[in-house]
């Protein structure tokens, strides 16, 4: 028992953490691509032709599965400030920080996507949908967490104030969402939706989960990727950096 | 098999525009994302390199 | 609670002895208000139709005007120190500073409202339900706000960032405040765009100062 509990915070350190995420990134990477090839084969090749919305609608293959991970990194986010904040580790800061571009990249990717769904649907670019309102203010969360801890010179400052960012939004995500779609639905939004609309076959529910793991794969490599690059500007006057294989002419 | 013909594949029944759009953007912000953050991490490396052979020299000098 | 009301009262005559900057946020809501019949034209009915919108969104920016001074004064003077290091706990004292807020930015909007709402052709029950739903919504605002000006305390462009963070958490309350005259002005009742509010109210109350109090501690370090 003791000795899982070492271990764990054994990998708190970012010098132990870092090689770990050096050996880790290609498998995700490997994964995504992989995950990738299989998604778009499903989603262009195999699922049929939806009788309502033509092939259109085959935007959901990746409108949905970014709105997922947009929401699903936000999570992440605020899961590592909390750790940071309970425990104090440097490493979950770092992490917090890694992810935050690449959940607020996902979030443009699911607006960009939806509108240029809603343009042949419901024949305008953006509409006041539920989801896609949402959508845009958790956009606005990342860009505020992203703007604050920029403004932020001390690391570990921008660190902690991020946490709290992230805390309080997650917090306030559900609110935002169900106030929305109170304020949708008394003004009467769009009557199709962008998930519900096509009657949905398992292959496009498959084609959906199989990019949603491409995407989760993908993020997963980036955001390892990107902690080394931030553990390295951060340490970068600690002996073990200046020991790394890496560093030698 | 959903496509008669490559062209057909593309046209995407007169959604072409749309889908490929999506698609595209998707693309290319997410190898944007992956350059920029290879860039990132290997401008590090570099410099962090470049301070340390200077101490060492200065290390070796004195 | 000694404490909590000493400190209230210290912020109020801080505040009484800069009238100015209580004036300035007040004629803001004012312009700001008054600029939307000009952009959008004289037309009664859409005026009617737009006021709870326009004035909610008016209070949202005037309420954040001030939050930059919320903690600057004392950071700067070095009180925020004394405070943090006092025995009594500094969620109380930040909880008195969030009121003194509300008391000098959020209730003179309050009482301002259903004058503006008279230059939208808003009737009297409209108004009244405008100023309660102000009432309940304005000491949310201060609340969040407190959170977002301890987090950007003493940052350089502190006021942008200040309204980048603070905005998209005031939409809940943007959404219920001016719903609830809406759904007044079309007859549904504004009960449960209230009652939603007060809920909002009671969670901002409960957990807003304890988060404004890590974020200050953090900024103190």
């Amino acid at each position: 028992m003791s000795q899982r509990f070492v271990n764990w915070f054994k990998f708190a350190s970012p010098a132990s953490f870092y090689p770990l995420a050096g050996k880790a990134w290609p498998w995700f990477a490997a994964l995504a691509a992989a995950f990738c090839a299989a998604g778009l084969w499903l989603s262009f090749f195999v699922a049929p032709t939806d009788f309502q919305q033509g092939e259109g609608y085959r935007i959901i293959f990746i409108h949905v599965p970014a709105s997922w991970m947009s929401m699903f990194i936000y999570c992440v986010m605020a899961f590592w400030a909390a750790i940071g904040i309970t425990f104090n580790t440097r490493l979950s800061g770092m992490m917090s920080s890694a992810l935050a571009p690449t959940g607020a990249l996902f979030a443009f990717i699911s607006l960009w996507t939806g509108a240029l769904w809603g343009k042949p649907m419901w024949g305008a670019w953006w509409v006041w949908d539920a989801r896609l309102t949402s959508e845009l203010i958790l956009f606005f969360l990342y860009v505020g967490y992203i703007a604050l801890t920029a403004a932020i010179d001390d690391p570990r400052r921008a660190d902690k104030a991020g946490a709290i960012v992230a805390l309080v939004g997650v917090v306030n995500v559900p609110i935002i969402y169900f106030s929305v779609k109170w304020w949708n639905t008394l003004h009467q939004g769009a009557s199709v939706s962008l998930t519900k609309a096509p009657s949905m076959a398992t292959t496009m529910l498959w084609g959906m989960l199989i990019m949603a793991l491409a995407f989760w794969m993908y993020s997963i490599a980036v955001a390892l990727y990107r902690v080394r690059a931030i553990i390295l500007e951060r340490e970068r006057h600690t002996t073990w950096v200046a020991e790394l294989p890496e560093m030698q002419q | 098999m959903n496509w008669g013909s490559t062209s057909e594949f593309f046209a995407m029944g007169g959604y072409g525009l749309y889908v490929w759009g999506s698609f595209g953007v998707t693309a290319a912000a997410l190898l944007i994302e992956t350059l920029l953050v290879r860039k990132r991490f290997s401008d590090t490396r570099r410099t962090l390199r470049r301070e340390l052979a200077a101490d060492r020299d200065s290390q070796d000098q004195s | 609670m000694s404490a909590f009301i000493a400190i209230v009262r210290r912020d109020l005559l801080l505040a009484a002895r800069r009238k100015s900057e209580v004036f300035t946020a007040l004629f803001f809501f004012m312009i700001v208000v008054s600029l939307f019949p000009l952009g959008i034209g004289p037309e009664t009915a859409l005026l009617r139709r737009i006021a709870p919108g326009v004035l909610w969104v008016a209070a949202l920016l005037a309420a954040m005007l001030s939050l930059n001074r919320l903690f600057a004064a004392d950071h700067q003077d070095g009180t925020l120190e004394q405070m943090a290091l006092s025995p009594t706990p500094l969620a109380l004292l930040v909880s008195g500073k969030v009121l003194a807020h509300w008391l000098t930015a959020g209730l003179p909007l309050v009482l301002l409202a259903p004058v503006l709402g008279l230059q939208f052709d808003l009737s009297a029950r409209a108004l009244g339900v405008l100023m309660l739903s102000l009432l309940l919504g304005t000491p949310l605002l201060s609340l969040i706000g407190a959170i977002g000006a301890a987090l950007t305390l003493g940052l350089r462009g502190g006021g942008v960032l200040l309204s980048l963070l603070v905005l998209p958490l005031y939409i809940p309350a943007l959404i219920f405040g001016a719903g609830a005259v809406e759904a007044d002005m079309a007859g549904l009742g504004a009960g449960g765009h209230l009652s939603l509010l007060g809920a909002l109210l009671a969670l901002g109350v409960f957990f807003a100062p304890w988060a404004a109090t890590a974020a200050l501690r953090i900024a103190l370090e």
